[in-house]
């Protein structure tokens, strides 16, 4: 073939466009409940996810990371921006036209003590996306609840039994079993394993890999966790005080991070090797993350960041990209200034 | 530690158990350590390991019932523990053996300022004045890094941010110079870039003061970073414990050594599977008279499911409850 020589050929279109999304929230202050201002949780963010990947979204508490992705499964209605799905923008649609979407995308909840109703069992529980969106017998649901059950390697005579019996690790199987009950294409999981104990979240890592493999299906994987990132995602987005800072592949954004917040959060994660420990030189930024109703003017990473200069405190730096689907939003970044 | 200044805190074989309604849960079972001035033990161990209980257990800390001791002895600087008074033992907590919890918000009282909590313990440990309490309060607060010290004593809690809240539960532990300083989880529920703050902070302080640490955490990289000892917790039971190095580059217990391997890092090889250990941690209903972690353990042979192995040492300071030897592959001769 004459293109043998030539790169991967680039999928058409990706199965999920953001741009530009905006997610606002209204602060109302005095008697009369006055809009004074609001918290730009998430603001102006854009990047895509090709089918089949999985996309690591980090940042610490409090960056948006969350609110990101219950916007792009429209459990918020966003203030701005577009969210296309298989090439449809889906960020204002309401009613029947978005109802009828949500059997594509799904979510997996960080907390599956909170996100699992207490008094129901987990044969309704996985049964209940089905009762909604389908109409099966009820054989046929059962069939289904039985098959699911099976897949995330939950034991099928549990079906009657409620999610206090469970431990973590199991409740957040039933977790799995539920969103994949409607054979979505997309899953954004939110902090799936953050509370699960170490030995817990590689087994319910290893099911999220085999599901994708078996069910091709495409992660959004939101999460503060930057080692557990980066066996899992295929490329990463880091996002700060509601804004991107950076995304790239994995191999790119852990070996080569071009933003200092990306710098310094793989900096910060402790390794677990002395050795490596004891040599290490260590990025410490200082002081705490500005409030996000209240950002800094410029750039939002001016106030901590250790290579700071000031332009950063003026002026808020674009996406530049760096090629190869390396994007970073620092000055530092900028062709003329990698140049020189 | 034949070597080395000798121990301000000894524990030897803990026992503990919580007495409930249908029977009882044996949280410490046989738990021993020692910690010496200016060295910081790691304690590691996942949920349920009974880590915190330990502690809080011998700082008399647990509500009793459920929580009795039925067993062991501790040692504050030669003194017998568990025969102190209510009021001795006021003493010895925050007086000398300072507790950094997990959660800053539920530690802190929300309707008193910090610098009123800050000066309450110095007032009552110290006997110092109102005023020379708040000019340490002011330089404890200084010494943890918190910028316009005095001025934010005035503070209240929710006007910290949860980073800044950790540093004041630290400057608190640290206010009556405790010997000891034991820190239950205290940067689990901080961001990394947080974390790594506090953790500057934690090696500053240990050499300036010269106290004994104790790091309760689920972290082996933390533990890796910081630690000088670490012991490993399962069950209830300290199942390896020796220097950092050799935990890290020779570990001998199979639980330890499948920790270690369940934990993706940032640097290095990128595994394409993470591997797991299999089932759950055990409710302990009774004494373990078995191999807590012989169900998990895929080394486990009829003698582990039979005898409950003893700490075996290995070398220099480092010993492992287990009849395993992972040099050969083959059970241990003892």
């Amino acid at each position: 073939m004459s293109d043998a020589a030539t790169p991967l050929p680039r999928a058409a279109e990706p199965l999920l466009r953001v741009e530009g999304l905006k997610m606002h929230f209204p602060i109302y202050k005095g008697v009369l409940r006055r809009r004074a201002g609001a918290v730009k949780a998430v603001d102006d963010i854009t990047f895509s996810v090709a089918e089949g990947e999985t996309l690591g979204l980090v940042g610490e508490s409090g960056c948006g990371k969350s609110t990101a992705g219950r916007a792009i499964l429209r459990l918020y209605e966003p203030t701005a921006g577009a969210i296309v799905l298989e090439g449809r923008d889906i960020a204002h649609l309401e009613g029947d036209a978005l109802r009828t979407l949500r059997p594509k995308m799904q979510m997996i909840f960080q907390d599956p003590q909170a996100s699992l109703n207490p008094r129901m069992t987990v044969g309704s529980i996985i049964a209940e996306p089905l009762d909604e969106h389908t109409r099966q017998s009820r054989a046929a649901r059962r069939a289904r609840v039985t098959e699911l059950m099976d897949a995330v390697g939950l034991n099928r005579t549990f079906v009657n039994r409620y999610p206090h019996e469970f431990s973590g690790g199991q409740r957040q199987r039933i977790g799995i079993a539920r969103a994949l009950a409607l054979n979505p294409k997309f899953i954004v999981c939110d902090e799936p394993i953050a509370a699960l104990d170490v030995s817990i979240q590689a087994q319910v890592v290893n099911l999220l890999e085999d599901l994708q493999q078996q069910l091709g299906l495409t992660y959004l994987f939101i999460s503060h966790d930057l080692s557990m990132v980066r066996h899992l995602a295929t490329r990463v987005a880091v996002m700060y005080l509601g804004k991107l800072v950076e995304i790239a592949a994995r191999e790119t954004l852990y070996d080569r991070p071009a933003h200092p917040y990306t710098q310094a959060l793989i900096s910060a994660v402790p390794s677990p090797n002395p050795e490596i420990e004891a040599k290490r030189r260590r990025i410490v930024l200082k002081g705490d993350v500005p409030s996000p109703s209240n950002p800094p003017p410029g750039c939002a990473f001016s106030t901590r960041c250790p290579r700071v200069f000031d332009r950063c405190r003026i002026e808020t730096p674009p996406l530049y990209d760096l090629g190869g689907g390396h994007r970073a939003a620092c000055f530092l970044a900028e062709p003329a200034a990698r140049a020189a | 530690m034949l070597d080395g200044p000798a121990p301000v805190l000894e524990v030897s074989d803990l026992q503990t158990v919580f007495q409930m309604r249908d029977g009882a849960v044996h949280a410490v079972n046989g738990v021993s350590f020692a910690i010496a001035p200016g060295e910081l033990l790691g304690v590691v161990g996942e949920s349920g390991s009974g880590k915190s209980v330990t502690m809080m257990s011998l700082m008399r800390l647990l509500p009793s019932p459920p929580a009795r001791i039925v067993g062991g002895e501790i040692r504050y600087q030669g003194r017998d523990v568990r025969r102190m008074s209510d009021a001795q033992m006021r003493e010895l907590r925050g007086g000398e053996i300072g507790f950094v919890f997990q959660d800053p918000m539920t530690s802190l009282n929300p309707v008193f300022t910090v610098g009123y909590q800050l000066v309450e313990p110095l007032r009552v440990h110290l006997g110092l004045s109102k005023s020379a309490a708040r000019a340490r309060a002011a330089e404890l607060l200084k010494l943890v890094g918190i910028p316009d010290a005095a001025r934010r004593l005035d503070d209240y809690p929710h006007q910290f941010s949860g980073g800044m809240r950790q540093r004041v539960m630290i400057a608190m532990a640290l206010s009556c110079d405790p010997k000891v300083l034991i820190a239950d989880e205290p940067t689990t529920a901080l961001d990394v870039t947080i974390q790594a703050q506090i953790l500057e902070i934690v090696r500053d302080l240990r050499q300036k003061l010269g106290m004994g640490i104790i790091w309760i955490t689920h972290d082996l990289g933390l533990v890796a970073g910081i630690a000088d000892r670490v012991m490993v917790m399962y069950a209830g039971q300290v199942v390896e414990h020796g220097p950092v190095k050799a935990i890290f580059s020779d570990p001998q217990h199979p639980y330890t050594r499948a920790l270690l391997a369940t934990v993706p890092s940032v640097t290095g090889p990128r595994a394409t599977r993470l591997r797991t250990i299999e089932g759950q941690p055990p409710i302990l209903l009774q004494y373990p008279r078995a191999c807590p972690f012989a169900p998990r353990c895929r080394h486990a042979f009829n003698r582990c499911r039979v005898e409950n192995p003893t700490r075996i040492p290995v070398g220099e300071g480092h010993d492992v409850a287990c009849w395993w030897d992972p040099a050969t592959d083959e059970p241990r001769h003892v």
